[in-house]
């Protein structure tokens, strides 16, 4: 019988089928964990007298608390140290290994686990993070879990659940000059809104996907969770097995032939057919940003802010009013209009060396504009040290940014770096939600280039806009 | 986890789309280490607007939250369900939840129940014509129940089986050890593991 990419992967992990009712029970090949939502989950195995059933198939970092500065002291937040050095206890513990602040491999969890090669086609990953969807991008079976969910995971390395729904998401066309991945899936949550992917698999394809290098993939299935799906999914390629080849954890001598050959099986059967399928071309595409309170209230740069007065459905309408509000923004006004007090270049979904190379190409030789404020935070230490042989922080800091040390940072308001309230930032990371970045902060969604070109003018712009 | 199989509380209109889990409990309140004790955190920021429902009398005792579709989006953030529990609440009803917020919900006893987004508008036109009505949330016939109104909701049956006779999943999983010893026998042998490499 013909299959989707994604049902191939459930296959092949199925401890036992759930009759009726009951779900699948699923084989889990690489736990990630994090210092903020694996606490109870260890306790609870404390608790229940259970051990950890497969550490050598568990691998932990620091990243949502930690701080960006000053990582050679102690975590200034007593709640956030307690947070961190329970991490390190419970690894310590139960054999964790286990990447702290200051380590050469620390740094976001989903970037670490891809760049050592621990990411690889077919697998199931899960993480108590829901941008765990992110490893979806090599053709693996990832997805977000609860606390509970992690210890479950951890007792038996197992999941109960019942399989996905699948849907294609069809890309193609060539993207046009400044036009990224961070738009492709900015445009698509536009389209299917933030609910559109609820039950679902995504699986991204089409020959706009099938270019993207590998990171740019990452960013693309990152963010599969802001349109509501648990997964996205793309196939591997020589893109995905050139990027894996030689890392850390990656096989090598006759495992590799043996993995690539397998591989290579990881794609959808051409006859086989998903539960639903959305289009999209990518010529349409243009850079793409953000001006509400959720990751589905996105326009192309060149628009105005809508007019909420002119939505049909209530809930929406009120919706868009509510995000104005706390927005402070007014119907109408161009979104190049948009001033921001804070730029931030970062988090796992553009915090990688592509990401950084693609923004420093921008601001070269350029000025982060006057009042504004720049933060450029690797997505792992190893980043930054690429970063740094390439000069890239020499260029930003020329700029007049600042270069940080690893961790989600700006991303979530759980960390020193977090907006004023009632300060605006062009960001680069994957939620606009009220309060997400601090307190009042009022987020706008963007690529890295947008990212780069709004540090310069100080408006919302795409990097086109510095030509002028 | 405690079994469920009706509750009656009083019910609290919520009329918003999309309340995602920064909403629910935003990350400052994700940095402690215990199981208990987050209903301060619970819509913390909206809580500090004196009209916010939750500090409206009757609707402060609420258990039985009723809010708009997509509740539950964004982070995978256990502590959103922790949260809304700690407070008082027992049953969310909306016409469309995330998954992972579904998921979570699951595992802790809070009903996760999916009933039309019109019965939803009927609920919330009653509970604000007549603040404090107490809302009945029937686990074992799947209704909703208000003054007159009876609206059926959703639930997947497993769950349902669960909470109903408040099992806990890991010791239902670990009845099948066999298999997944036999299947962690037959996994590929070139899969990685996470133990250290060696310095190179």
């Amino acid at each position: 019988m013909s299959r989707t990419l994604a049902e191939k992967v459930w296959e092949a992990h199925v401890v036992r089928h759930g009759s009726g009712a009951e779900p699948d029970l699923l084989y889990i090949d690489l736990h990630l964990l994090h210092e903020v939502t694996s606490p109870q989950a260890f306790d609870g195995l404390r608790l229940a007298g259970r051990g950890l059933r497969r550490a050598d198939l568990t691998i932990a970092t620091e990243d949502h608390n930690v701080p960006t500065v000053d990582i050679d002291k102690p975590i200034a937040d007593l709640v956030s140290r307690t947070q961190v050095e329970t991490l390190r206890r419970n690894c310590a513990e139960f054999g964790v290994r286990l990447h702290p602040m200051g380590d050469f491999e620390q740094g976001i969890v989903h970037v670490v686990g891809p760049q050592l090669g621990l990411t690889q086609p077919g697998m199931t990953v899960v993480c108590g993070d829901s941008h765990t969807s992110t490893h979806g991008a090599f053709g693996a079976l990832a997805f977000g879990i609860g606390t509970s969910e992690v210890e479950h995971v951890m007792a038996t390395q197992t999941l109960p659940l019942r399989p996905f729904k699948t849907m294609a998401i069809n890309v193609n066309g060539a993207l046009g000059e400044g036009v990224t991945a961070k738009d492709i899936i900015l445009a698509v949550i536009a389209k299917i809104g933030t609910g559109g992917g609820q039950g679902y698999v995504l699986e991204y394809r089409g020959d706009a996907i099938e270019a993207l290098s590998m990171e740019a993939r990452m960013t693309v299935c990152n963010m599969s969770i802001e349109a509501g799906a648990r997964a996205g999914m793309i196939a591997p390629d020589d893109t995905t097995f050139d990027y894996i080849k030689g890392r850390p954890h990656a096989p090598s001598g006759a495992d590799w032939d043996a993995a690539v050959e397998y591989w290579k099986t990881l794609r959808t059967d051409d006859d086989a057919t998903f539960d639903a399928e959305v289009n999209l071309d990518a010529a349409e595409l243009t850079p793409f940003v953000t001006w509400g309170t959720n990751p589905g209230q996105g326009l192309p740069l060149s628009a105005n802010i809508p007019d909420p007065e002119k939505i049909a459905d209530e809930n929406e309408r009120v919706a868009a009013e509510k995000a104005l509000t706390y927005m402070g923004l007014e119907a109408g006004t161009p979104l190049r209009d948009i001033r921001v007090d804070t730029v931030f270049l970062g988090s796992c979904t553009n915090g990688r060396i592509e990401d950084l190379r693609a923004a420093a190409d921008v601001i070269k030789g350029k000025h982060v504009a006057s009042g504004v404020r720049m933060l450029v935070v690797p997505g792992s230490m190893r980043v930054r040290k690429q970063a740094e042989d390439e000069g890239l922080d020499k260029v930003f800091l020329d700029a007049g940014a600042e270069w940080r040390q690893a961790g989600c940072s700006m991303c979530l308001g759980m960390n020193p770096d977090q907006l004023a309230p009632g300060e605006r930032s062009a960001s680069t990371s994957n939620r606009n939600f009220e309060g997400r970045q601090g307190k009042g902060g009022r987020t706008h969604l963007v690529s890295p280039l947008v990212a780069a070109a709004t540090a310069v003018r100080g408006t919302l712009s795409a990097p086109a806009d510095l030509e002028n | 986890m405690d079994a469920f199989t009706t509750h009656t509380g009083v019910g609290v209109p919520l009329r918003r789309s999309n309340v995602d889990t920064d909403q629910i409990i935003p990350a400052v309140y994700l940095k402690r280490v215990t199981r208990t004790g987050f209903e301060d955190g619970l819509f913390a920021a909206w809580r500090g607007d004196e009209h916010f429902i939750l500090n409206q009398e009757p609707f402060k005792a609420g258990s039985v939250l009723v809010a708009g579709p997509d509740f539950g989006t964004g982070s995978s953030r256990e502590h959103a369900v922790w949260a809304l529990m700690d407070y008082g609440f027992r049953v969310v009803v909306s016409s469309r939840f995330a998954d992972i917020f579904r998921g979570n919900s699951g595992k802790q006893g809070l009903v996760a129940a999916q009933c039309s987004q019109s019965d939803v508008e009927l609920l919330w036109k009653v509970l604000e014509s007549e603040p404090g009505t107490p809302v009945t949330v029937d686990l074992t016939d799947k209704t909703v129940r208000a003054k007159d109104l009876v609206a059926p909701f959703e639930i997947d049956d497993y769950t349902r089986w669960r909470l109903l006779e408040g099992l806990d999943d890991i010791a239902l999983t670990l009845r099948h050890e066999p298999e997944i010893s036999a299947f962690e026998g037959n996994r590929q042998t070139w899969l990685p593991t996470t133990d250290p490499l060696p310095a190179v």
